[in-house]
């Protein structure tokens, strides 16, 4: 590696386990300067930020936390990836000095690489505060490699942590890492070696070696490095050099009577247990604080109770305190009073045209208005789950829950954006990132949206209010029903061959726990607030333009033009080409279709279509009630599957835009969709048909439809698990690495 | 042959070995159980399952299932 010339930035990049304060450090080194952006055509998010020092400026990349280099979950490949293609020019390793021994692990592995890095040896006030001691220059000896003592938090030994990265970097020197293996293991890794060298870049030769030697697929597959076209019997060649390797590998696993991965695993152990052994002082292990912390708050008695009450009070604070009473001041007193009602006045003064007027009072601040009022709410909802997560209650959910929500397929860490979406299910479908195994977080982020999220009151307060003159049951059968559809869907879409691509374990790290620190909180809640701002500007303004416009024009007295009714606007148009679609389900005319359509825009818009086509106040009690009643031609029955129809369907574009990309498969975002529109369509089928069946006593050609979509439910529930495919990455081989 | 699942709460085992394959095995490795490492294992979920353990200094919670891959003596 040549040295980085003084004038082109350096790329440094940020690696280290999960919990071991690396988003603090990264957070501590940009400072204000930083930029946060989503890169595109990866699967899990990176961020770059820019650090100065000495008058220089370096790029600093924060790849995920991991555990490891093993090619198995998104994390992983995506931090390697970045390791060994983008070639950094330096690597700053975080290592949690109180946990010293799993974090040395990965460094092992990292060290193994050949690229520059410094360690950043983290939390050691913490550490000695504990009466342990770490000899800092003899660890740095043993692993060849320059430390630094940091302390991310109290923003502590940063500075002198780049000017050693920097120097690092400009040296271009990689550690001097000198372990060795076992003799079998060495004389294995030697053979293999010899076969790839000259195959790989020489600064990674050991990397590589010991992933051939793990059988590592990415590596054997060459998918992650570019290909090369290579003349078939080339290709024969290298097939025959791997199959040399392989037998090296074999050879070396019946000496050792272990598998290759394990025998690499254990023995990188044993040797960080020999170094911590030499280096790290260590008391007498009692219990630590957390351990304590946990007697209590996971323990079997209590742990459920004060899980209960935590989250009944966020839940009691974000929705009911905040959500009721903010969210109708923005709505209607800031929305509507102070910024529509002024706005239009001057349009009006100042001579603008009348649908002019109509398209930015009503279709772009009425539009965008109903979504930004929901900011205040959120906010207080992800400071408080933020507070949550920071101090490391997180994952003491899941390992509270995890035995309920793995019946339905769903994991211990589903709960939290389930909980998430009886608020707003695009958060909801975000939080799902923290779940690893892939499955579980794709039936979590399909089946969050069918709690009935805040934009889904107005709806449910109608159809309990006015449709059915305030029972007691309505409301609170509508939070049964998305419970139901959760469990329910859970136990049918888990039997699926779809579901069952992956298998890994759930292997959950209980984190110390630690104060929350204000920046980690606040820079958590302005992330997650902030895309959800942009996507107000972006989609919402779009579609509530074209809503507008749909809405108020049409074909009027043979020419095209602003209509006088409502029933002349293309929205009729539209709505009568599908009204159809709903005969089965009691509510098959246009104004009924259009605002189950309009409610993908956003949920809210059903209630207020609602309004305007039957000129009922939305959500209230009683006055319009004959007319809201009529749409589903007086049939209370036809409402109730309306309101089932329409809580359990596709949710808003916004939170449909954010599952497809959280998604990230094409396939996998479309049997979302399908699933949830055939799985609403069958609840509300099989709710009004009964219903019917019930009443009447009549058997008809609906009737019989619901008794077929209820059978194959049925079956669907009951029938036999679907067999487990365990193919974790593609087999084929194509000539990366090549061989020759 | 004793697993890690059917070590009482309060006990320690050594690891003797980790069974499975490909994801499912390295993903506990990594975490640390490795080949003669020693285990505590602390506590059980309120309903029962997972478990929490510790191994090589913090706390760790697997479920049973995946206990049951981890030959222990």
């Amino acid at each position: 590696m040549t040295p980085t010339p003084l004038n082109t930035p350096l790329k440094i990049a940020l690696v280290g386990n999960p919990n071991s304060g690396k988003t603090t450090l990264f957070n501590a080194l940009t400072g204000s300067a930083q930029h946060v952006g989503n890169w595109p055509g990866v699967t899990v998010e990176k961020k770059e930020g820019r650090v100065r020092t000495d008058g220089r400026e370096a790029a600093i990349i924060d790849l995920p936390g991991v555990y490891s280099l093993a090619p198995y979950t998104s994390e992983e490949v995506v931090t390697r990836d970045y390791l060994i293609i983008e070639e950094p020019d330096v690597i700053i390793n975080i290592i949690d000095a109180t946990n010293i021994e799993r974090n040395l692990y990965l460094s092992t592995q990292l060290l193994d690489m050949g690229i520059p890095q410094v360690i950043a040896l983290n939390m050691t006030d913490i550490m000695r505060k504990r009466g342990d001691e770490v000899d800092v220059a003899a660890l740095s000896a043993e692993l060849g490699c320059p430390i630094v003592e940091i302390s991310a938090l109290r923003h502590a030994g940063l500075e002198q942590l780049l000017q050693q990265a920097f120097a690092a970097a400009d040296e271009g020197i990689p550690p001097f890492f000198n372990r060795k293996f076992s003799s079998r293991v060495e004389d294995a890794l030697s053979k293999i070696a010899k076969i790839i060298y000259g195959a790989v870049p020489p600064e990674h030769l050991r990397w590589y070696t010991i992933k051939f030697f793990e059988r590592d697929a990415r590596i054997w597959a060459g998918a992650a490095l570019d290909g090369e076209h290579r003349q078939l019997s080339d290709y024969e060649a290298h097939r025959a050099l791997l199959a040399r390797i392989e037998g090296i590998v074999a050879g070396c696993e019946a000496q050792l009577d272990d598998t290759a991965p394990s025998i690499i695993t254990g023995e990188s152990y044993d040797f960080v247990e020999r170094v911590v052994a030499r280096t790290v002082r260590r008391t007498v292990e009692e219990r630590s604080g957390s351990e304590k912390i946990d007697a209590v708050v996971t323990s079997r008695i209590l742990g459920l109770p004060i899980f209960a009450v935590l989250i009944f009070a966020i839940y009691y604070v974000s929705v009911t305190l905040i959500g009721g009473v903010v969210t109708n001041f923005m709505n209607h007193t800031f929305i509507a009073h102070w910024i529509q009602a002024p706005l239009a006045s001057v349009l009006t003064r100042g001579g603008a045209a009348l649908w002019l007027r109509g398209l930015i009072v009503d279709g772009i601040i009425g539009g965008v208005g109903a979504v930004i009022s929901f900011i205040p709410q959120m906010i207080v909802l992800f400071l408080l789950l933020a507070l949550l997560e920071d101090c490391g209650y997180m994952s003491r959910i899941a390992f509270l829950l995890d035995r309920v929500f793995r019946r339905f397929g769903l994991s211990g860490r589903s709960f939290i954006p389930l909980l998430i979406s009886t608020g707003c299910g695009v958060p909801a479908i975000m939080s799902a990132r923290t779940i690893d195994e892939e499955s579980e977080r794709r039936m979590t982020i399909l089946t969050a949206t069918f709690m009935p999220c805040s934009a889904k009151l107005p709806l449910i307060a109608l159809i309990a209010g006015v449709v059915f003159g305030g029972v007691w049951w309505v409301a609170p059968s509508a939070y049964f029903l998305g419970i139901a559809s959760v469990v329910l869907s859970g136990l049918i879409l888990k039997k699926l061959k779809r579901f069952k691509s992956k298998v890994s374990p759930f292997v959950l790290e209980l984190p110390a726990y630690h104060w929350p620190t204000a920046r980690n909180v606040g820079l958590s809640v302005w992330d997650r607030i902030s895309s959800f701002v942009k996507k107000a500007f972006t989609i919402i303004l779009l579609l509530s333009i074209v809503v507008w416009f749909l809405s108020r024009f049409g074909f009027e007295a043979g020419s095209f033009g602003m209509v006088s009714s409502l029933d002349h606007s293309l929205v009729a148009r539209i709505g009568d080409l599908f009204a159809w679609v709903f005969m089965p389900l009691g509510f098959g005319n246009w104004k009924a279709a259009i605002a189950s359509l309009l409610g993908l825009t956003a949920k809210e818009q059903i209630v207020s279509v609602i309004g305007i086509l039957t000129s009922a106040p939305a959500g209230g009690h009683g006055a319009g009630a004959p007319t809201v009643l009529a749409l589903f031609g007086g049939q209370k029955l036809a409402g109730y599957a309306f309101m089932a129809f329409n809580l359990l369907c596709i949710p808003c574009v916004v939170a449909v835009s954010t599952m497809i990309s959280e998604m990230r498969s094409r396939s996998w975002a479309l049997f979302t969709l399908a699933y949830q529109l055939g799985w609403s369509y069958a609840v509300a089928l099989m709710i009004y048909q009964f219903g019917m069946l019930a009443v009447t006593g009549r058997i008809s050609a609906g009737t019989v439809a619901a008794v077929v979509v209820l059978a194959g439910v049925l079956f669907a529930l009951l029938r036999p698990t679907a067999r487990r495919g365990r193919k974790d990455v593609d087999d084929k081989i194509t000539p990366g690495v090549f061989l020759s | 042959m004793t697993t890690l699942k059917d070590i009482p709460i309060g006990s320690s085992a050594r690891v003797l070995r980790v069974r499975g394959e490909g994801a499912l095995q390295r993903r506990i490795l990594d975490m640390g159980i490795t080949k003669g490492c020693l285990v505590k294992v602390r506590k059980a979920a309120p309903l029962g399952d997972p478990i929490e353990i510790k191994v090589r200094g913090y706390q760790l919670s697997l479920r049973k299932a995946d206990a049951a891959l981890i030959e222990v003596q």
